[in-house]
């Protein structure tokens, strides 16, 4: 087994039985015992106050073979009706990073769209571009593009391939990671270089966000990862930036699947939540719809949008369009003022990359608290009027100024 | 028409609790259910049967206490469980898991597995598209809709970021699906009573015929490194006085950052 107990430093304290998520610790004569329940997810190795609880190395699997040939970044981006998705334009903006980190090239690989597109591409950061605008792109379809990415990256050898982690990343990369026998990890919210190795860390959420996981492929190359949108910083535009159009064609690829029609079927709610620089949001302490009214008219004051938790969806005083969270929608906007939310981490997943996270609770032991740029303990039907009124007295003078 | 559903037992993560001060979670009393994407894709298979006639056989691959899972899958109305349980399977990451899921399936032969878009734990959405590719076969992820089914032919809406597709697929096939395809059943009183005597198979490696190089820990290409709590917010300010004081504050503090 991969993860002991050194019996000589166990003391039986029993601190470690709750960290196991598959009851896999026991105590057997004073001392702890991991048993066959163990699933090797680490959660125990940090519980231990004395360090007895260890990761034994039976050394996994050996470096493939082709390991050090593999040079580069690539990004896929993915596409809508021509268009390259936003979240491509993140993934440029981290790609240019890492790139540059390990001082190779980035590239993208645009499947569909135009060759403006993969032009404004480069300008976003890419130095080459491996462009197919072969009508079996218009529409996503998994097999067509898994067949083709994967052919790609077999020929070009790549060291890391980002993705959206998107309904499309999600979909196909999978496939793309079997076909070419390589790790995938998936919804990334934070990449980084390990400088000695060279190895990507992969920093992602799980169990609903209550932990974050360190996760890294240091056998297999390429490393893949999808990345969660509206996390990542865009990167650089540079006007006038050159860069290389490598012209691929579609031969060969098959499908059993077909993509019939495609429907639009989004909310002006949705589209507002997710483009805007302020939102005004508000939970269970709100205590009835009415008070949505209230966090309405502060929203119109800053130009923002109105979020929601969970909570306050499932009490029926607002549409589901607006929520944000783990089963809602991510946001990420220069201000976020949480209104009667208590944070549930499946609140923060949402929102919690926000600029400046402004909280306003009852409750001084809030989780909210702890995400909270600025934190107000009081009554949301006290501080939210008086906001309003400072906020228009501001505006106002401003106004007066500029006259 | 043979009906595969891949399940998976999870800690209910919406009772999960961190502990602040070691960063671990804190486990007791959290209930273990099935995954609640997976509970839309038994509702699936079952309906499928009810329209096309078949076989409902539920797999998964665990821990011995897995079972339990399964014999609530079986009281809903399943035909059959087999359980992939063994010591050389405990670490997988998404592949392996996926392979060792694929291997099984081959062995049951299916027209259709279908899975939960992904589970509440992992989060990662990987293993079906991932076992699809391991079979050879196509799979259609976010089915909202089925529209039509026969032998050999599936019509269903995908679900996708600004609305949804309508996609066509021969057989066999593989479907993720999502909650807004259907409301699962409650188990069956007949149902909780068979299911007691109900055999579930227990499977080993060499029942399935897989590799042992790919399975577990060793099959895995990626590597936990280490698992830490939510990083706690450094830049942040409790705003302290009257309600009046705090809100100038406030203010202040946004025009200075320029949000004003």
């Amino acid at each position: 087994m991969p993860i002991i107990v050194n019996i000589d430093k166990c003391t039986g304290c029993k601190e470690c039985l709750a960290s196991c998520p598959f009851d896999a610790i026991v105590i057997k004569e004073e001392k702890a015992f991991i048993n066959e329940y163990c699933q090797i997810c680490m959660a125990c190795i940090n519980s231990c106050p004395e360090g007895a609880i260890e990761e034994v190395g039976e050394e996994v699997s050996k470096k493939s073979q082709d390991f050090l040939e593999h040079k580069g970044v690539w990004v896929f981006a993915e596409q809508r009706s021509g268009k390259a998705a936003s979240v491509s334009y993140e993934l440029l903006g981290t790609g240019r990073r890492l790139a540059d980190e390990l001082n190779v090239e980035l590239s993208v690989v645009l499947l569909g769209a135009s060759e403006e597109e993969a032009q404004e591409l480069i300008r976003w950061g890419a130095d080459k571009v491996y462009f197919c605008d072969d009508p079996i792109f218009e529409r996503f379809n998994d097999e067509p593009h898994s067949q083709l990415l994967s052919s790609l990256i077999n020929t070009y050898r790549p060291e890391i391939v980002l993705a959206g982690a998107t309904p499309i990343g999600r979909s196909f990369i999978p496939r793309v990671a079997v076909r070419l026998g390589t790790g995938l990890t998936a919804d990334c919210t934070s990449l980084l270089i390990d400088r000695e190795t060279r190895n990507l860390l992969q920093v992602r959420p799980a169990f609903g966000g209550n932990i974050i996981a360190t996760i890294l492929c240091p056998n297999h190359r390429p490393q893949m990862a999808t990345v969660r949108p509206r996390v990542m910083k865009r990167g650089e535009y540079i006007e006038g930036k050159k860069g290389e159009i490598i012209y691929i064609k579609a031969d060969n690829l098959s499908s059993r699947t077909k993509v019939i029609d495609t429907i639009k079927e989004i909310s002006e709610i949705a589209v507002n939540l997710q483009e805007a620089d302020i939102i005004v949001s508000g939970g269970r302490g709100l205590g009835s719809a009415r008070g949505f009214k209230l966090l309405e008219e502060l929203a119109k004051l800053l130009g923002g949008a109105i979020g929601a938790s969970r909570c306050a969806v499932d009490e029926g005083w607002i549409s589901y369009s607006h929520q944000i969270g783990q089963t809602g929608k991510t946001v990420c906007p220069k201000l976020y003022i949480a209104c009667g939310i208590s944070g549930a981490v499946q609140h923060l997943v949402g929102m919690q990359t926000s600029d400046i996270i402004v909280a306003i609770n009852k409750n001084p032991e809030a989780p909210i608290f702890n995400v909270a740029t600025y934190g107000i303990v009081g009554d949301l039907y006290e501080i939210v009027p008086l906001l309003i009124k400072k906020v228009k007295e501001t505006q106002g003078h401003r106004e007066a100024e500029k006259r | 028409m043979k009906i595969i559903v891949c399940i998976k037992q999870v800690p209910d993560t919406a009772e999960v609790k961190i502990n602040p001060e070691t960063g671990t979670l804190i486990r007791e009393g959290i209930p273990s259910i099935i995954n609640p994407y997976d509970m839309h894709a038994i509702e699936a298979g079952l309906q499928i049967r009810e329209k096309a006639g078949g076989k409902v056989t539920i797999i998964t691959m665990g821990p011995p206490q897995a079972e339990v899972a399964l014999r609530e899958a079986l009281s809903m109305g399943a035909d059959d469980a087999v359980l992939l349980t063994d010591r050389a399977f405990a670490g997988s990451d998404t592949w392996a898991t996926s392979y060792t899921l694929s291997k099984a399936v081959e062995k049951l032969r299916a027209d259709i597995i279908i899975c939960g878009k992904q589970t509440i734990d992992g989060d990662t959405a990987q293993v079906g598209p991932e076992i699809a590719e391991f079979l050879n076969i196509p799979h259609i992820s976010y089915v909202r809709r089925i529209e039509g089914i026969t032998q050999n032919y599936i019509r269903v809406q995908r679900l996708m970021d600004e609305g949804y597709d309508i996609v066509e697929s021969s057989l066999p096939v593989l479907l993720t699906v999502v909650k807004e395809l259907n409301e699962p059943r409650l188990p069956s009183l007949r149902g909780k009573i068979a299911v007691k005597k109900a055999e579930i198979k227990k499977w080993g490696p060499s029942k399935i015929l897989a590799d042992e190089k790919n399975l577990g820990l060793k099959g895995s290409p990626t590597q936990v490194k280490n698992i830490f709590a939510p990083e706690v917010r450094c830049d942040k300010k409790i705003l302290k006085g009257a309600p009046e004081e705090m809100v100038d504050a406030l203010i202040q503090e946004l025009r200075r950052l320029k949000c004003l």
